[in-house]
């Protein structure tokens, strides 16, 4: 059972619906028992890294996320704000993240945008993931949509599964073993976000 | 290569969708869960879906209805309509709809952008203006269906929405609504070079060549319309299209 993590937090709904539209068991749970039975998590997430941080840190399901995910090598799938959070640190306010990966999330360089492009990011934007990343298989010409003034900055440049422009480069993907996030919405990018949760549910 | 955002614009009056004119003779153009599918297909960047009669009628947004149309759609949609609570934001949100549209909410209680940014961040909160050039011809902000004019000057506005937190503005002209005349270059480039956040240009688009024309002469981060994805010309018979990749590939991104 793929169990989606509702913390009080925006997207929790549209994930669940894709993963239903794809046939995919799933459930939208904050109850620990689910937490403790889960093949595998999806961590979604919208809005303030702190406000988010804060809210699932209040969750009484935890620290049996911590340890389902650092001791029981469960695939766990953060998405958005869901991604950043896995991250040690982010400039957006002064809440530690999860730092089940290094590195941190920095605001958008708006000195070396192209004259014209605003913050946010908000756009369907081409995806280029590097060649041993399963979740973005048998998706031709990847095209996903972002809504984010923060990017990621992985410490280990091999974590980072993918990388998009917005200006200059920047990493659209990160992965350190079972632990994998996703800056953009799948759940917003019709047959290509279907396809990569599709991935996520069968090939992890 | 860059991609612009193409967002068809329903509007939702009672049961059904409508089209109109410079906001007025509103003409049915059919059910709106049976639209989404079909953009559905048809792999739309976004929807906004807007109930064009909720603040004037003073009614609260339909809930369960947006919840049944957000299950069908697998783009982002955003929904306005009757917003004047935040507790309303986290509803809608909670139905799967990216973001909230505010209007009439925005002139009347613009705190409540700033409480929407701080909750739930500026990406899901979108300021929609109706612009109208009045007969001395000054644009101002109208409100209620572009019934009632607020004295507002759109640059002013806008950067005062943004100030408050919005993450981007929707700026339609109610002159140029279903008029199939183009985009009102002047005043969405004047717009859009005040502001720091993406302008979404509405009112008036007729072909992808209107797209390129106001992306690139008033820098319109994104392009939204109505009566060109719900009507087939020169009738307006009603024929839900959308222009398809290889087109938009050939005559707006690769053009940029």
């Amino acid at each position: 059972m793929v169990v989606i993590l509702d913390y009080g937090i925006g997207n929790v709904f549209s994930i669940y619906n894709m993963i239903k539209k794809i046939g995919i068991a799933a459930e939208v749970t904050n109850d620990v028992t689910k937490v403790m039975q889960a093949s595998k998590i999806i961590l979604p997430g919208v809005g303030h890294f702190k406000y988010c941080m804060q809210q699932l840190r209040k969750e009484i399901f935890f620290d049996t996320l911590q340890e389902r995910v650092l001791n029981n090598k469960i695939p766990v799938l953060g998405v958005c704000v869901g991604c950043q959070m896995l991250m040690e640190t982010s400039e957006e306010g002064n809440e530690k993240g999860l730092g089940w990966i290094k590195g941190s999330v920095v605001r958008f360089k708006e000195n070396e945008l192209v004259q014209g492009q605003k913050i946010p990011h908000m756009a369907w934007t081409d995806v280029t993931p590097s060649k041993d990343c399963k979740l973005y298989d048998g998706i031709e010409e990847p095209r996903f949509y972002f809504s984010h003034s923060y990017h990621l900055a992985p410490a280990i440049e091999i974590q980072a599964t993918a990388t998009s422009i917005y200006g200059y480069p920047f990493t659209a993907s990160v992965a350190n073993n079972n632990i994998m996030g996703v800056q953009f919405h799948p759940e917003k990018s019709h047959r290509f976000g279907m396809k990569l949760y599709e991935n996520f549910a069968r090939l992890y | 290569m860059k991609r612009i955002r193409v967002i068809p614009v329903l509007l939702w009056k009672g049961d059904g969708l409508v089209k109109s004119v410079t906001f007025k003779n509103h003409k049915y153009v059919g059910d709106p869960i049976n639209a989404v599918k079909i953009f559905n297909e048809k792999e739309v960047d976004e929807l906004s879906l807007i109930d064009i009669t909720a603040s004037r009628q003073g009614r609260k947004p339909n809930i369960k209805k947006i919840r049944e149309i957000a299950s069908e759609a697998f783009m982002p949609v955003s929904y306005g309509g009757g917003i004047t609570l935040i507790d309303e934001v986290k509803e809608i949100l909670f139905t799967g709809i990216e973001k909230v549209i505010i209007n009439k909410s925005a002139v009347q209680n613009p705190d409540l952008i700033s409480d929407i940014a701080e909750k739930f961040g500026s990406q899901s909160i979108m300021v929609s203006i109706d612009v109208k050039k009045n007969i001395w011809g000054k644009y101002r902000v109208y409100t209620d269906g572009g019934t009632k004019d607020t004295g507002q000057h759109p640059v002013q506005f806008a950067k005062d929405c943004v100030h408050k937190g919005a993450g981007e503005i929707l700026l339609t002209s109610i002159n140029r609504d279903g008029t199939y005349q183009g985009f009102d270059i002047e005043i969405i480039r004047e717009v859009a070079s005040a502001i720091s956040v993406p302008l979404v240009a509405c009112g008036g688009a007729a072909s992808v060549a209107d797209f390129y024309k106001v992306v690139t002469e008033a820098n319109a981060s994104a392009v939204a319309a109505g009566s060109m994805f719900v009507f087939q010309r020169p009738h307006n018979a009603v024929l839900i299209s959308y222009p398809s990749q290889q087109v938009l590939e050939q005559q707006l991104y690769s053009a940029l």
